[in-house]
């Protein structure tokens, strides 16, 4: 039990590589890319994460109240939100690929050059 | 590269990586028995320290907020980015998009969803600002209130038409509030400075009352900003891929 959300986020990771690897298109490749960044998520949660201890924030309990690591989670709090965008960027391309080559077959757009 | 040995020689990476990652674990404390010290300290101080009773807020905007600067400039290109990649090329003109579809059949927005959206239109803005403006004190902050505040445009487009969306969130506006949200993390940083205090000092009065909304200075003010700028910038993209519906591309290769 000590490692398992650590093995679950090497899962996550290794699971969204092979999709990109083998993705026949590119919109499918860019949620495989998601998938892979999850894994991060995962991990940084997990690393920070304290057994019985509180959410960081002591609106309503007491300051010495024993917390989870509030650095990794904002850290992915970021990262979520930077994500999006990233994905928004790399579909906008995927929109400019099928323009110019008719294709959204990662395998085929490798025939095609400039 | 055959697709087979393509995956074979990812299966044969993944299986080193696998192994690397496993004996990396054996070295790391077991899950639930964080080692600290990094986090307990600033749960310990930051409270004090900041006014802010949410710490991960005080985290993004103020202990490592120089990074956070980063991390919206991020966002910031990639809105720009966006805006570039899929500005009209030659040949493109704009076209309504039901001319392109002429053998398919666009079922128009059924009234359930159009009076949804519309119902939740004012929720979705209210929380939108109550995220935004309260990262101090709740699991809140700019980046979670711009998201929702740009979901409340989206409900006006699914409420909607595009044009009304398009009325109601112009593009040059929504470049503008972007930037200003941008230019003004960067400013506050810029006015501790003038102050003659290190970059993105705390500078405003900090308030008495730990986790009031009027409390911890210059984070909620950097929440604000970082709001308007992710707002803006989730509209721009948002619009920007809608707007490549109504395209139409004259010449095909």
């Amino acid at each position: 039990m000590g490692i398992f959300p650590f093995i679950v986020a090497a899962w996550i990771l290794i699971a969204g590589l092979y999709g990109i690897v083998t993705s026949r298109h590119l919109v499918h490749q860019i949620v495989c890319l998601i998938v892979v960044q999850s894994s991060t998520y995962v991990l940084l949660l997990g690393v920070g994460y304290k057994r019985g201890a509180a959410a960081p924030y002591f609106s309503d309990i007491p300051v010495h109240t024993p917390a989870v690591d509030p650095v990794v989670q904002a850290l992915a709090l970021t990262d979520v939100v930077v994500e999006a965008a990233v994905t928004a960027l790399l579909l906008a391309f995927a929109i400019q690929a099928h323009k110019r080559f008719g294709t959204l077959d990662p395998q085929e757009l490798v025939q095609f050059k400039g | 590269m055959t697709p087979a040995v393509r995956r074979w020689v990812f299966l044969a990476g993944a299986a080193g990586l696998a192994a690397f990652y496993v004996w990396g674990l054996t070295g790391l404390p077991g899950f639930g028995n964080y080692p600290g010290p990094y986090g307990d300290m600033i749960n310990r101080i930051a409270v004090a320290q900041t006014k802010a009773t949410g710490v991960v807020s005080a985290i993004n905007f103020e202990y490592r907020g120089f990074d956070t600067l980063g991390e919206e400039f991020i966002l910031f290109t990639a809105a720009i980015g966006v805006a570039t990649v899929l500005r009209h090329l030659r040949g493109e003109r704009e076209r309504p998009a039901r001319d392109e579809a002429i053998d398919r059949n666009v079922p128009a927005a059924s009234d359930a969803v159009r009076m949804v959206s519309l119902i939740l239109v004012g929720p979705t803005l209210l929380m939108g600002w109550f995220l935004t403006s309260h990262a101090q004190t709740s699991p809140s902050g700019g980046f979670q209130g711009g998201v929702v505040l740009a979901t409340s445009f989206v409900l006006i487009y699914l409420a909607g038409e595009f044009l009304v969306f398009r009325r109601i969130s112009p593009l040059d506006v929504t470049d503008a509030v972007g930037a200003v949200g941008a230019a003004g993390f960067a400013a506050v940083g810029l006015t501790a400075v003038a102050m003659g205090l290190p970059y993105l000092s705390n500078y405003l009065p900090l308030g008495s009352t730990p986790g009031a909304v009027s409390s911890s200075g210059t984070i909620a003010l950097i929440s604000f900003f970082v709001g308007i700028e992710v707002a803006a910038a989730f509209i721009l993209i948002v619009s920007e891929l809608l707007d490549q519906t109504l395209l139409f591309r004259q010449e095909s290769r």
